[in-house]
């Protein structure tokens, strides 16, 4: 069946509106674009990592999750998901649950590429049924815009301040996405928000209801931590996908596949001119760094492309 | 139901308190074991009792038979409808979870029916009731949420000995919230947890022998902390050791010694009480060493009262 927008959209919303994630917050609308996903027969048992999402979609006594949600620690949404997912199995085979379910975890970076690396990397060893959704904005925003090992080089954050000596964050940020494929697990991918929000449930429909662990990183922009005009969240988006910042592709069984190609790659400088947080490059100074940041982006581009049988 | 042990246990410090919070009836065996550091691996308690405040209930065993005993025991204690924590069984590691003892086995279908099946009122996989756990939760709500997580400690106690009653019945083999071993005419007492308790029995009948009257007091559950229970077994001594086998670091005294002199308050405050520290990182405890401690509380009896009360026992020179 061909993707029409329009019926997705009808789908009964899963992440429900009252919510406290900010405006121009890219989280909330990755969460409510993976679950739209779902079969709306099928039972989902979500969790999340500590984090923004987690503080501002339960607040005690409220939830604005549809499904059966579960919080426990920072750095374990991984196992967590999994526990559940182990024990629907249990329960299953005693036939004591009938219905079908599926196991979601969400996370930040700073609960996917850093605190909770290990508890991801084990659940996708195991090889338990379950997606784990990384909505990567690229620093610890809920604690107030602390780097973490996704932000990229040269940010400005409040633990890489860009000042006199040193020009934001000083390393690159480390590649999950292909960290995650190398778990050899049947399905990992990256995507973000694009205008038609096809690329996103494309891949979570195949996350979901493919067997065994899948991962995805989603691109999920902070206006705070960005520093972008809130109503421009797609546009970021759009700019990050068009520079090859963020390419879109995914892995399926060992075959790598780009799924989005720009007709026209543009440079780096459009990504980061909107953000307030890459302001400083933008120093007469500075400017050589974005061509270190743009040297950067093109390698790892051409990388991508050899992997994917681009070239 | 899990197992654990030693610096296992302190990396997931953070989970037993949220465990606790989510009021999950686990069952997990902690083979007392030093926590780091310096790295060791070997017996004493500094792992189990860094973690006496974080909600779980907290049973030591003296043997394997214990352990048994009180790991099917801890099963129907965290489960009950007035409890519903999680429960931790001690042992020492190397010393009784490395030895070779014959103990009594139940059947399958026994321990299955003294369990019974575990029934939860809420759950995530519940198909009627999809739920939320876990929250943010603010100063608006956890005030109130935590009072609730002590009214099930403190209704814990009455459920252990109920427990234990059944288990008698189904067993023979007797367990209360501690063992009071010739205590009841004692003028020197020691209080101890887990092995070291069969070593200073062997001396307490020595003692016995030579007209001695020594008793002793084998703690065996530590949380929730039966101080009321406890100050009446030991009110009427005439001196009180408390062997510690994990430094609290505090300055003054390890963490027995500090629920003991705080459950003795208001009922024995006189009565002279020291405390040892010893078998840090596996150093062995032999009935000399504990010989040593009763002929210091004869001389602290005779005596009348001690100054010096923060001891550490077998130290090398």
């Amino acid at each position: 069946m061909a993707y029409s927008l329009k019926e997705v959209m009808n789908k009964p919303e899963r992440l429900i509106g009252g919510h406290r994630m900010c405006a121009g917050c890219g989280a909330p609308v990755a969460v409510r674009g993976v679950l739209r996903a779902l079969k709306p027969e099928d039972r989902a048992v979500c969790g999340a990592a500590t984090g923004c999402l987690e503080v501002s979609t339960f607040l005690y006594p409220y939830t604005a999750w549809k499904d059966s949600f579960i919080h426990s620690a920072f750095e374990n949404a991984g196992a967590t998901i999994s526990g559940a997912e182990a024990a629907y199995n249990a329960l299953k085979r005693k036939g004591r649950i009938k219905d079908e379910y599926k196991f979601i975890a969400f996370g930040g970076d700073g609960g996917t590429y850093d605190i909770g690396l290990q508890s991801l990397s084990g659940a996708m060893e195991r090889g338990h049924d379950m997606v784990y959704v990384c909505y990567d904005n690229e620093a610890y925003m809920n604690t107030g815009i602390q780097r973490s090992s996704g932000t990229p080089i040269y940010t400005d954050t409040t633990t890489s301040p860009a000042g006199d000596v040193l020009q934001g964050k000083q390393q690159f940020n480390k590649d999950l996405t292909q960290i995650m494929a190398a778990h050899n697990i049947p399905y990992a991918a990256q995507t973000t928000l694009t205008a038609d929000f096809k690329d996103l449930y494309l891949k979570s429909e195949k996350a979901i209801y493919k067997k065994g662990p899948a991962f995805l990183n989603v691109l999920a922009p902070c206006p705070r931590g960005w520093r972008y005009n809130t109503p421009d969240l797609m546009k970021i988006c759009k700019l990050a996908v068009d520079t090859c910042i963020w390419p879109l592709y995914e892995i399926e069984d060992g075959n790598w596949k780009l799924t989005y190609k720009p007709r026209k790659k543009l440079s780096v400088e459009e990504y980061l001119k909107p953000q307030n947080r890459f302001m400083h490059l933008f120093k007469e100074k500075n400017l050589h760094l974005i061509e270190k940041i743009q040297k950067h982006v093109d390698e790892r581009w051409k990388e991508l492309l050899k992997k994917c049988g681009e070239v | 139901m899990t197992a654990t042990s030693a610096n296992g246990l302190a990396l997931m410090w953070e989970m037993l308190y949220i465990a606790s919070a989510m009021k999950l009836p686990i069952t997990m065996a902690c083979v007392n074991r030093a926590l780091s550091g310096p790295l060791n691996i070997h017996n004493d308690h500094s792992d189990s009792m860094g973690a006496r405040d974080s909600g779980w209930i907290q049973i030591y065993s003296e043997t394997n038979q214990e352990a048994y005993d009180n790991f099917i025991q801890g099963v129907r204690i965290g489960e009950h409808k007035s409890v519903q924590l999680p429960v931790m069984i001690c042992q020492d590691g190397f010393i009784t979870s490395h030895a070779v003892e014959n103990i009594e086995l139940m059947e399958d279908d026994e321990v299955k029916d003294f369990v019974g099946k575990y029934d939860p009122e809420h759950y995530l996989l519940n198909e009627k009731e999809p739920i939320a756990v876990g929250p943010l939760s603010l100063p608006s709500h956890t005030f109130e949420q935590k009072r609730e997580q002590a009214q099930s400690m403190i209704n814990a106690k009455k459920v252990i000995l109920e427990v234990a009653k059944d288990f008698y019945k189904l067993t023979g083999r007797r367990y209360g919230l501690f063992e009071a071993y010739k205590l009841e005419d004692a003028e020197l007492g020691i209080v101890v947890i887990n092995s070291t308790a069969g070593t200073a029995k062997a001396v307490v009948d020595e003692l016995r022998e030579e007209g001695i009257k020594a008793g002793l007091l084998k703690i065996r559950v530590f949380r929730p902390f039966p101080a009321d229970e406890i100050a009446d077994a030991l009110k009427n001594l005439k001196a009180l050791a408390v062997m510690d086998k994990a430094e609290s670091l505090s300055g003054v005294g390890g963490p027995l010694a500090a629920e003991i002199k705080s459950a003795l308050y208001g009922k024995a405050h006189d009565m002279p009480v020291v405390n040892y520290i010893y078998g840090l990182g596996g150093r062995d405890v032999k009935t000399d060493d504990i010989k040593k401690v009763y002929d210091d509380l004869m001389e602290i009896m005779k005596k009348g009262s001690v100054k010096d009360t923060y001891r550490y026992l077998g130290l090398k020179e």
